[in-house]
């Protein structure tokens, strides 16, 4: 039967990414594609859970996209299982290449792989598997949304996100040690410092138009007291938007690089910045496709980092942040790492007004910009903002003035939410507040 | 008719279809579930990382009634889905009359349900399938999932219910033929599980089992 439900018609989007793509395909070109990739892919995850999936629409309430379109099921993970992998595999690989294009801007701009359909799923189906699976198959098809496969590009020519040379970064981290040093006294950066017990790493953007982040992050290091290093080389970027558009060998050769940055530095523990997505790359999916059970250089997150510091009282919070604040849990350290308890307790610690999201932890509402999608670029904007007013909704319930976000997919989207639904908030990371929160001894102090 | 009454028909259906039936079930099951498993170990990212503890904690939760969010936020089909699984499953293992035959060819004695419980129970399932029929039109979400083998497959368990139900109250057709149509729908439901997707009774703990892995020991969160 599937009845075609009536989907509310949106201004056509032009991705020239989707359309050239599209152009260069041939139904023969598409059908073999996609079953060489179908057969490389194993199939048996595949096939136990398009055997078990009953169509009972469950998962449907778990999606900010279907609840943020009134309940229309195109936007329902099984609805968007449907017009894409389903689509795939009943047509045996024989879809035509508009076809191909619609089945890319669902699997590229309407889905975030945040997981919560998992959570919501009797059976536990893994839907954000089955849509990277798609995004896979599109990779491969040469079908990628223009923005992202651009930063696709990147990473594979330059080893990051942001088309970075090596001198910029290293300068970056000199004027941000420079800048710093205006408020403590010999403030370091240390480069390639072999046997450190920590490396740093940060997402491509970070040096590029976020470089406080790293000056905030080498405050704390400094005045907790933390040896540390950042790789002057390769690797220093932790980012990977390769994963999102589905070319794995990329993702592959940047989380090599990362990795074997920190091996070279004999470093105890790689600690990430404030990154959802990041984290979600080399803890969870780079070390995989190397074969490795868990990443070979234990990894956490900077929430597990500031909460150890605070805990273990290696840094003394002496000002609080007074605005009343609530807290966004990214999904790739939440549903990714369970790390809402440590947030919370991280947040509680530096901020006077807590107001917490419902739903929260691991049932939070995604940021819509997670999993390439905000990557898709300014041509996909408008539906992404259009695809979460449930978010927007639940900020407003907390009535706080700040939306702490320990993500940077987050941490953007939600200024664009916030902007677009005019709530009148303002987003900010852990370390924007820590950094004004912590006691800098006297010795420590730049003289003015 | 005649032949559906007919003494050789019915001797077949209850004698070799029966356990025809319940070798294909058997074997198929045995079969897919090897398939998937040997299909894992090639995908290598995904056996590695089950685990018994985090996997049966998982299936706890989601196999208590309520004890999800999500089965909390719908109270009417998790009723209806628990019920009728549970009534689907207990009432032809308990029943009488198929304890009777268990017991006349094997000497088997299982404990029996009562009888007026065992109607209610019948009821129930024949319910709760046209309750998810009727949703298959109702709610929108569901509708726009729906095939033609969706339907297929709750025919499929709707029939040896109803037709044991009509064999048991003597209604509407002779109770030979009732009871004729009622072995050879409940030979089909069990010939049809391995190959349709009321596989789901096989593979629903083992996807479940993995995700509460992954939730539980990869990434320390929960997945109720």
């Amino acid at each position: 039967m599937a009845v075609a439900a009536e989907k509310k018609e949106v201004k056509k989007i032009i991705d020239l990414g989707l359309e050239e793509g599209a152009k260069k395909l041939t139904p023969e070109k598409i059908e073999i594609t996609i079953n060489n990739a179908l057969a490389a892919m194993g199939g048996a995850r595949l096939d136990a859970y398009v055997s078990t999936c009953i169509h009972c629409g469950l998962c449907s309430e778990a999606c900010h996209f279907y609840l943020s379109h009134d309940g229309d099921p195109h936007f329902s993970p099984v609805g968007k299982v449907k017009q894409t992998m389903w689509e795939i595999l009943k047509n045996k690989g024989r879809v035509s290449p508009d076809s191909v294009k619609k089945i890319a801007e669902i699997a590229y701009t309407e889905c975030n792989l945040c997981r919560r359909c998992s959570m919501y799923c009797p059976f536990g189906i893994d839907i954000a598997y089955i849509i990277s699976s798609v995004r896979r198959i599109c990779h491969l098809l040469g079908v990628t949304p223009q923005y992202l496969q651009d930063t696709a590009h990147s990473h594979a020519a330059t080893m990051n996100q942001m088309w970075l040379k090596q001198d910029e970064w290293i300068d970056t981290l000199f004027w941000q040690e420079d800048d710093y040093r205006r408020e403590i006294k010999n403030l370091t950066i240390p480069l390639d410092k072999e046997g450190a017990d920590i490396m740093y790493s940060v997402i491509g953007p970070e040096p590029k138009f976020l470089a406080m982040l790293i000056g905030n992050a080498a405050k704390i290091m400094n005045v907790a007291g933390i040896d540390w290093t950042f790789p002057s080389f390769d690797g220093w970027d932790n980012s990977d938007m390769a994963m999102f558009s589905g070319d794995q060998e990329i993702m592959g050769r940047v989380k090599r690089a990362h990795f074997e940055a920190a091996m070279r530095l004999k470093v105890k523990r790689i600690v990430m910045g404030e990154c959802g997505h990041a984290f979600r790359s080399v803890y969870d999916v780079g070390n995989r496709w190397f074969g490795w059970k868990m990443p070979p250089v234990p990894v956490i997150h900077a929430i597990q980092f500031y909460y150890e510091l605070i805990k273990e009282g290696r840094i003394k919070i002496v000002k609080k942040f007074k605005e009343p604040v609530t807290l966004h849990d990214p999904c790739n350290v939440m549903r990714g790492r369970g790390l809402g308890d440590m947030a919370r307790y991280v947040v509680n610690a530096i901020c006077e007004d807590f107001r917490d999201m419902s739903p929260n932890k691991e049932h939070n509402y995604c940021c819509a910009a997670g999993g390439g999608v905000i990557n898709c670029g300014p041509p996909w904007k408008l539906k992404r903002m259009e695809g979460n007013r449930v978010k927007a909704e639940q900020m407003k319930a907390t009535g706080a003035r700040v939306v702490i976000t320990p993500c940077h997919n987050c941490h953007s989207g939600i200024e664009d939410i916030i902007g677009y639904y005019k709530l009148g908030m303002h987003t900010k990371f852990i370390s924007d507040i820590l950094v004004d929160a912590i006691e800098v001894p006297e010795s420590m102090k730049a003289k003015k | 008719m005649k032949f559906l009454m007919s003494e050789g028909f019915y001797e077949f259906v209850r004698g070799p279809m029966v356990w025809l039936a319940f070798l294909v079930f058997i074997s198929g099951s045995t079969y897919r579930i090897y398939k998937i498993i040997s299909g894992l170990k090639k995908e290598a990212v995904v056996l590695p990382y089950m685990s018994f503890k985090y996997g049966l904690r998982s299936i706890a939760h989601w196999a208590t009634p309520f004890g999800t969010v999500n089965w909390r936020r719908h109270p009417v089909m998790t009723t209806v889905t628990f019920l009728f699984h549970f009534c689907l499953i207990i009432t032809p293992v308990f029943l009488l009359a198929h304890n009777i035959l268990l017991f006349q060819s094997w000497h088997i004695r299982l404990w029996t349900l009562p009888e007026g419980l065992a109607d209610l129970m019948t009821l129930i399932v024949m319910l709760s399938c046209v309750f998810f029929l009727l949703r298959r039109f109702v709610a929108r979400e569901v509708r726009f999932v729906t095939y033609p083998s969706d339907f297929f497959i709750l025919a499929i368990v709707f029939l040896p219910f109803f037709t044991g139900f009509l064999a048991y109250h003597q209604l509407f057709l002779p109770y030979k033929a009732l009871i004729v149509l009622h072995i050879l729908c409940g030979e089909l439901m069990l010939i049809a599980i391995p190959f349709t997707r009321l596989a789901h009774m096989l593979f629903s703990v083992f996807t479940r089992a993995y995700t509460g892995s992954e939730f539980g020991m990869v990434r320390h969160a929960r997945d109720w």
